[in-house]
């Protein structure tokens, strides 16, 4: 169905092409998984099977790419439009209308369909994808997994025979990832279309590749094969390959369910090496309690005492956006040196108690304190001293057009002495030049250089909006080890995230948000454990026991193998 | 709803116009032509309870059947603007003084002295009641004109309207769609910017700190309308379907022939001595531009998705609009008096009978036109919901 002949991408100015060396045939009715870490082309691998890439983008296309015999030199994109459907990272700048249904019907508009075949198409679409209820709804007001339905609906009325997604749900919570997730694997079964995906979160999607496409290195020569034997030698793997490898399963399990077949004799060994993670919680994750207790013995041994002394307090908040009650009677205590992970749906109200910790929104009724302040009637330059948010696209933070000038700014900002930033960014970004544009610096490195500028005015609470949004697992790893320096540093962190896997290493409490209220708040392992959904894959997959990372399961054996 | 017996003027309304869906949506030409009637009522008279009366009409037609779309939000935008428009005209007529001879001095400001070349400029002097009054009632014209503006606005779909162009007008139809969506993008996008300076510890507010962002927006739109532009091209906008040289050559010749008579024409009704060859020389100008357009239409492979149709409902809708301008219109030359309450001497107005009947005529949409989904049913609003426990 796509052919690639001996492909290579250079784009204008750079030396090395982005992606070289790739010769392979997607066959008809497959779902290929495009794997690899950030910054290997994934994208732009991507782009050549829609023509965007080079006839948009520019860049210089060597050898050939034919989509259902069509040659992409010859062919436009828009006249590649009836076969290969294209749905971007961000699904909001694809829509050019304003409504569901006229935007269902624009691309068939386009290729000139007559009105009943686009008018029945529309219906068919609107059930295959589950949209009838809001056909008449403007794009706007609809959520994040709604609108990634819509941008898929929206290049399927055409009836292509290729369809490309970039990242369909990293920006998703867990539910609305497994509608997008099942509609693909509805149209791949049903209707036989082929399906081009990149995705950074294999958790999710691994299990549903009848093949991957993996890219291991910047300029390497991407290899198609089996999903299983590709995934024991790819430098990205989700939590349950990396069960599989530690535990040595061949084949390698890529669904939780083929994992949990295996991990019989990796329970019973686990179980013996005694270090269960009851005995674990404790002294590892759950040192918040007894860090807690030490702290209001130092500093005093009331209640109010220990209000004053805990980083946030909301008590009975509620806030309004618009005529919209985005939160309700919502509490939440963070104490210094804790990390709590708000969770729920997209639109459950985690960015809005965000932007209300940070003073942004006014509350409609109840208490938000942070270290002592109202955040909302303290100015800017005082509020940053008690608490910094990393928003959901760092670049807002970030102004300046070098990485020197931004470190400046920010130490003249936080009243901090001059290197004060710099320093940190050496110490976070090591090898990042003073005179490097923000703009290009990867994902991961951007939000790293925006929690460095946050980090300058030393602030005691630490809020982070979906941060792992767009980040590989490397680019996480690093987020993690660093997060929980600042933990142990005595850092009260906020995130409000989808990515169990990030919930499960680091945080010490989960706070589930549904609908603008608060609805489960506890250590980690008891809230994601009971939970189908925010459960991790480690959880799932060793349940009864309550493990929740692989790291924890890789200390035990270590520790159980020490000891024998 | 059935717990609650609707009042019988409710059941009423209900009866006259259906529930609003795709297929038995109003045309957006009607609304707009309702909405130019009322505006062209609304340039024909000063009496401020004529258009107050307007304005109720309008207003109340928009409550009625606006939709919670977010384009319907932007009368309230309208109504402010006008009451910005009265503010200004009454400013203007407070500084730069008012041609209206008044003797009732209210108050007289210092006057500027101005060099001899801008004789017949004044700031500052004597402010009169007179001259007050005159200015608000103009003033008041205006925000009616624009209030019906914003009116039409808010009731039908700014995209729909468009997709009513013709064809070969597809391409301009697309790219005022997308210059309107994006521009409510860029507030978000400053708004959010600037909140985010806060997080910064800068000031978030002042005009510094809106420059500051200037960039970083900028920065942003361009590359909205770049992912825009690709997503549009990837889905096959401007596909063109292969066209005889002929027809072509015959297109642009009718388009250019057509719009050089329009030219022609209009110049020839302005000028005194051209009037006999003005009014043909227009007709074929304006004949040969329309088919130039149908003509060039042929190049569009396009299509439609379910267009709005113009029905009973649509032809009631524009034409209580029409009623409403023609009956102001021959009332204006009729009883002129009545329609511009004098100020000089100061009259208290009063309202005209039968062209407030006429205005009425236009509460029609209000009764006929669909009822939009989701308002005739009452939201209950989250908080009463939640309240009892």
């Amino acid at each position: 169905m796509i052919r690639f002949e001996d492909v290579s991408v250079t784009y204008e100015g750079a030396a090395e092409p982005t992606v070289r060396g790739v010769d392979l045939a997607v066959p008809e009715g497959e779902l290929v998984l495009l794997v690899g870490p950030s910054g290997v082309g994934k994208s732009t691998l991507l782009g050549t099977v829609s023509g965007l890439v080079p006839h948009f983008t520019g860049g210089t296309l060597r050898g050939r790419v034919t989509v259902a015999g069509r040659d992409t030199r010859t062919h436009k994109p828009r006249e590649l439009a009836d076969v290969v459907g294209t749905v971007g990272q961000d699904p909001l700048s694809h829509f050019v209308t304003d409504t569901v249904e006229d935007e269902l019907a624009y691309g068939m508009e386009s290729l000139g369909l007559s009105p009943d075949v686009m008018r029945r198409r529309v219906e068919e679409t609107l059930d295959l994808l589950g949209l009838a209820d809001l056909r008449e709804r403007p794009i706007a007001t609809l959520s994040g997994g709604q609108q990634q339905r819509v941008a898929i609906g929206s290049v399927l009325t055409p009836h292509p025979e290729v369809l490309v997604l970039d990242e369909p749900t990293s920006a998703l919570d867990p539910a609305a990832a497994e509608e997008v997730l099942a509609v693909l694997q509805r149209l791949v079964h049903d209707l036989g279309t082929t399906v081009l995906m990149a995705e950074h979160r294999l958790e999710r999607v691994v299990q549903y590749a009848d093949q991957v496409l993996l890219l291991a290195a910047p300029g390497e020569a991407p290899v198609l094969g089996d999903p299983a034997s590709l995934m024991a030698v790819s430098p990205v793997y989700p939590p349950v390959v990396g069960l599989g490898r530690l535990a040595g399963w061949s084949p390698l399990p890529l669904t939780v369910r083929d994992a949990r077949r295996g991990a019989g004799a990796l329970r019973e060994r686990l179980a013996v090496t005694g270090a269960g993670p009851h005995d674990r919680a404790p002294h590892d994750r759950g040192e918040t309690p007894a860090a807690r207790t030490r702290w209001s013995g130092l500093r005093g041994r009331t209640k109010a005492d220990a209000a004053r002394t805990a980083a946030a307090n909301v008590a009975g908040l509620a806030v309004r956006r618009g005529r919209v009650e985005a939160l309700r009677r919502v509490d939440l205590t963070v104490s210094a040196g804790e990390t709590v992970a708000l969770m729920g749906r997209n639109g459950a109200g985690k960015s809005t108690l965000l932007s209300t910790l940070v003073g942004l929104l006014e509350p409609a009724s109840g208490s938000v304190r942070v270290g002592g302040a109202v955040p909302h009637r303290t100015g800017p330059r005082e509020l940053i001293r008690h608490v910094g948010l990393v928003p959901q696209e760092p670049r807002d933070l970030l102004y300046a057009d070098t990485v020197a000038a931004e470190c400046t700014a920010a130490d003249h900002d936080a009243a901090a002495d001059p290197g004060t930033c710099r320093a940190l960014v050496s110490e976070l970004l090591p090898g990042i030049t003073d005179d490097t544009h923000p703009r290009d610096l990867s994902e991961g490195q951007r939000l790293t250089l925006a929690l460095a500028v946050v980090l300058t005015a030393r602030p005691p609470l630490l809020l982070l909006d979906e941060p792992t949004r767009g980040l590989d697992y490397a680019a996480k790893a690093r987020l993690v080890t660093l997060l929980r320096g600042l933990a142990a540093e005595g850092h009260a962190i906020v995130l409000a995230t989808h990515d169990v896997e990030l919930a499960a290493e680091l945080a010490h409490r989960v706070a589930i948000l549904a609908d603008g209220e608060i609805v489960a708040d506890g250590p980690t392992p008891e809230i994601v454990v009971s939970s189908p959904s925010f459960a991790p894959q480690t959880t799932k997959i060793l349940a009864p026991q309550k493990w929740l990372t692989v790291t924890e399961v890789r200390e035990a054996l270590d520790a159980g193998d020490g000891a024998a | 709803m059935n717990d609650h017996p609707s009042t019988a003027p409710g059941a009423l309304r209900r009866r006259l116009a259906p529930e609003a869906h795709r297929s038995n949506a109003l045309h957006p030409g009607a609304w707009w032509v309702w909405a130019l009637g009322l505006g062209v009522a609304a340039s024909r008279t000063t009496n401020p309870l004529l258009l107050g009366l307007l304005i109720g009409v309008a207003g109340y037609v928009v409550a009625a059947r606006r939709t919670s779309a977010p384009w319907a939000r932007s009368y309230g935008a309208f109504v402010k603007l006008g009451l910005v428009v009265i503010a200004i005209r009454l400013v203007f007529a407070v500084v730069l003084g008012s041609p209206i001879p008044g003797s009732h001095v209210m108050v007289t400001l210092p006057e500027v002295p101005l060099p001899e070349w801008a004789k017949g400029v004044r700031i500052g002097g004597r402010v009169t009641a007179e001259g007050l009054l005159f200015a608000l009632y103009d003033g008041v014209r205006l925000a009616g004109l624009l209030i019906c503006v914003g009116a039409a606005n808010a009731l039908a779909s700014p995209a729909r309207l468009l997709k009513s162009l013709p064809g070969a007008l597809y391409e301009v139809g697309v790219a005022i769609v997308v210059a309107m969506t994006f521009a409510p993008n860029l507030i978000l996008d400053v708004q959010r910017l600037r909140a985010a300076r806060r997080l910064r510890g800068r000031a978030d507010k002042g005009i510094r700190g809106l420059l500051q962002v200037g960039l970083p927006v900028l920065e942003g739109a361009l590359e909205r309308s770049v992912a825009l532009a690709a997503a549009m091209d990837a889905r096959g906008f401007g596909r063109s379907a292969p066209v005889p040289a002929g027809v072509r050559r015959a297109t642009a010749v009718l388009t250019l022939g057509g719009l050089m008579g329009v030219c022609v024409g209009t110049y020839g009704l302005l000028t005194a001595d051209g009037t006999e060859y003005g009014l043909p020389a227009l007709a074929v100008g304006l004949f040969a531009a329309l088919a130039g357009l149908r003509l060039g239409g042929r190049r569009s492979v396009r299509t439609r998705y379910r267009p709005d149709s113009w029905g009973v409902r649509a032809w009631l809708v524009a034409g209580s609009g029409i009623a409403v301008a023609g009956l102001t219109i021959w009332a204006a030359s009729y009883d002129a008096a009545a329609l511009h309450p004098g100020v000089v001497p100061l009259t208290a107005p009063t309202l005209p009978l039968w062209p407030a009947a006429a205005v009425l005529i236009g509460l029609l949409p209000a009764f006929v036109a669909p009822v939009p989904a989701d308002s005739s049913v009452p939201v209950p609003s989250p908080a009463h919901s939640e309240e009892p426990s």
